[in-house]
């Protein structure tokens, strides 16, 4: 029935890791990430994990290890924050390109600059197109839960993809909160063992990675990768039916709270979805027919899915906690109203950033949106769809 | 207790707020609560003022934002009182507990007239004579856990010998110390308004 614990963010991702015990773990400390290598290396070093942990010198070493490990054919995982992962640039798109399972904590930050070590989502965004599939958590459960899924999707020989796992720092990764694990042997069951299909050290079939690809191919490899990630669709529902068999717990591409007589809601990832479900709770008690959708599943995109679920609201706010700096609005934005562009859904849709810099996000905050939404709902009139909360102005 | 109760701690960095407010949740844990404790985090540096927070719950806890307007306020540096509004927002059928050896008078006066009752301790006291060592968060700890009557004292206790044993497994010597100061602390608060 599960271990009730109490546990950070970090603790969880850092707990799921072991449970996990991948065959090589290649980090570097950044702010708020840190403790997670740190409490995974007391693992390796009281012998509770058999993990071959690798100290590197900066993100790019622990990307190129993770890389090297995969490619040689052992589960690698890491764990970076904002300008650790800018770090690793280079190496998130070789690891992509190159079809390796590597499984990523992202601790979500500010990328630089000014320099800001605090809550938002511009690391996230800044990598959305390299080609990773990308995970969102409201707290640490879900933290903890996605990680234990990561593998059995990213290793998927239909999908073959890394896989990042995100969370809110400091507001989910150094917050003690109540969570639920589940027992080592099931973890390890439902993890099972990597058996990659082609990998360096198998003598039998000698094999290059990495090598130039020219004209006549590279556009075939993208289409591959490509259609990997929208393989990964059906393997991520398949991966979370089976863990909801195991824990009780439903995971879909997004959850819908209280979206089935909803007129206006609010889209967003991560911490501030709790929030936002103590603000629809508020409104419901007073008549307001407010709803949530809280987006897990950012890459690949739900865009069928997610116009459906919103197809039929008078109003709806897309939130992002990080500023494309585009002139047009979010990147959460821009996919959710692509979705319902393309899929025929004409609903009223206005972007809200906020949050950035770990501007707390207060429940205020998330009134006023609702309050703009019932507006747009009454009127049909939006004076502008790039909007604001919580900025000094 | 209430279903919800949000605290706020105000320390400075290095009196042990954050490590505080981490305990308590733990002792709520323990209790079958639904917790949440978390700081909030600055520029850290010795001295500089921090603010840490908690909710106990008998549901689960989903907002996820700092707390405006707690029940209860922890002031575990008494040069706070001057320079951060420790009041601000909090509930007027809450209370404040502060580390303190000031009069009454000033208190009052401090507080900006906040009309909810006020508590003091000197916890500076309590930890010089059960540790040998100025440590203020482990008396106020207790002291909050009395005043807003999160869990009897008995079991509080108890459970703060487990904690104490794993948090100074390194150091066993101080637990003994630790224990007398929460012992100490739950006997010295006093209610003053």
């Amino acid at each position: 029935m599960g271990i009730r614990e109490r546990l950070s963010g970090n603790e969880a991702a850092a707990i799921a890791m072991k449970q996990i015990n991948p065959d090589v773990v290649a980090a570097f400390p950044i702010t708020p990430s840190t403790e997670i290598p740190q409490y995974f290396s007391t693992f390796v070093s009281n012998g509770s994990v058999d993990t071959e942990f690798v100290a590197v010198e900066s993100e790019h070493s622990a990307m190129s290890a993770c890389v090297g490990a995969e490619a040689a054919g052992s589960r690698a995982m890491t764990a970076t924050s904002a300008n650790g992962l800018s770090f690793m640039w280079e190496m998130i798109y070789i690891a992509s390109s190159l079809r390796l399972p590597i499984v990523m904590s992202l601790v979500n930050r500010a990328v630089s600059g000014p320099l800001n070590i605090h809550n938002d989502h511009s690391d996230a965004m800044g990598v959305r197109d390299s080609g990773w599939i990308m995970l969102f958590s409201e707290n640490n459960q879900e933290a903890y839960d996605n990680l234990i899924m990561a593998h059995r999707i990213a290793e998927n020989k239909d999908v073959l993809l890394p896989l990042m796992v995100c969370q809110d720092g400091f507001i989910t990764s150094h917050s003690i909160e109540n969570i639920e694990l589940i027992e080592d042997d099931k973890v390890k069951e439902f993890v099972g063992t990597y058996k990659p299909e082609h990998y360096l050290l198998n003598d039998k079939e000698p094999m290059a990675i990495g090598p130039l690809d020219v004209q006549s191919y590279l556009f075939e490899h993208k289409y591959q990768q490509a259609q990997a990630m929208r393989n990964a669709k059906k393997v991520i529902a398949d991966v979370a039916k089976d863990f909801e068999k195991m824990t009780g717990r439903k995971y879909s591409f997004f959850e819908e709270y209280k979206m089935e007589d909803a007129e206006i809601a609010v889209v967003c990832m991560n911490s501030t979805a709790g929030t936002a479900k103590t603000v629809v709770d508020d409104l419901r008690n007073k008549g307001v027919k407010a709803g949530l959708v809280k987006v897990r599943v950012f890459r690949p995109f739900p865009t069928e899915e997610i116009a459906n679920a919103l197809g039929n609201l008078k109003a709806v706010a897309i939130m992002d906690k990080a500023d494309s700096l585009n002139g047009a609005g979010g990147a959460l934005f821009e996919d959710v109203t692509s979705a319902m562009y393309v899929n025929k859904k004409q609903v009223p849709a206005v972007s809200y950033v906020y949050g950035i810099g770990g501007r707390d996000v207060t429940s205020n905050d998330i009134h006023e949106v609702y309050e703009y939404l019932q507006n747009v709902a009454n009127t049909g009139e939006i004076d502008n769809p790039y909007r604001y909360v919580g900025l000094r102005v | 207790m209430k279903d919800l109760i949000e605290i706020r701690w105000h320390g400075r960095g290095g009196q042990g707020a954050k490590t505080a407010s981490l305990l308590l949740a733990d002792a709520a844990f323990n209790t079958g609560k639904y917790i949440q404790g978390f700081p909030e985090y600055g520029p850290e540096r010795m001295g500089a003022p921090i603010t840490a927070y908690n909710r106990i719950s008998t549901n689960p806890i989903l907002i996820h934002s700092n707390i405006y307007e707690p029940d209860y306020v922890v002031v575990v540096d008494d040069t706070l009182l001057e320079s951060v509004d420790v009041t601000s927002g909090l509930k007027e059928d809450g209370a404040i507990v502060i580390n303190t050896t000031k009069d009454k008078d000033y208190l009052i006066n401090v507080l900006h007239g906040y009309n909810g009752s006020i508590y003091a301790i000197d916890a500076r006291k309590v930890s010089l004579e059960t540790l040998g060592k100025y440590f203020p968060n482990t008396p106020m700890l207790a002291a909050i856990v009395k005043v807003a009557n999160i869990m009897e004292e008995k079991d509080f206790l108890e459970d703060m010998k487990g904690s104490f044993k794993h948090k100074f497994a390194k150091k066993p010597e101080v637990i003994e110390g630790n224990m007398k100061a929460l012992e100490l602390a739950l006997k010295e608060v006093q209610k003053i308004k």
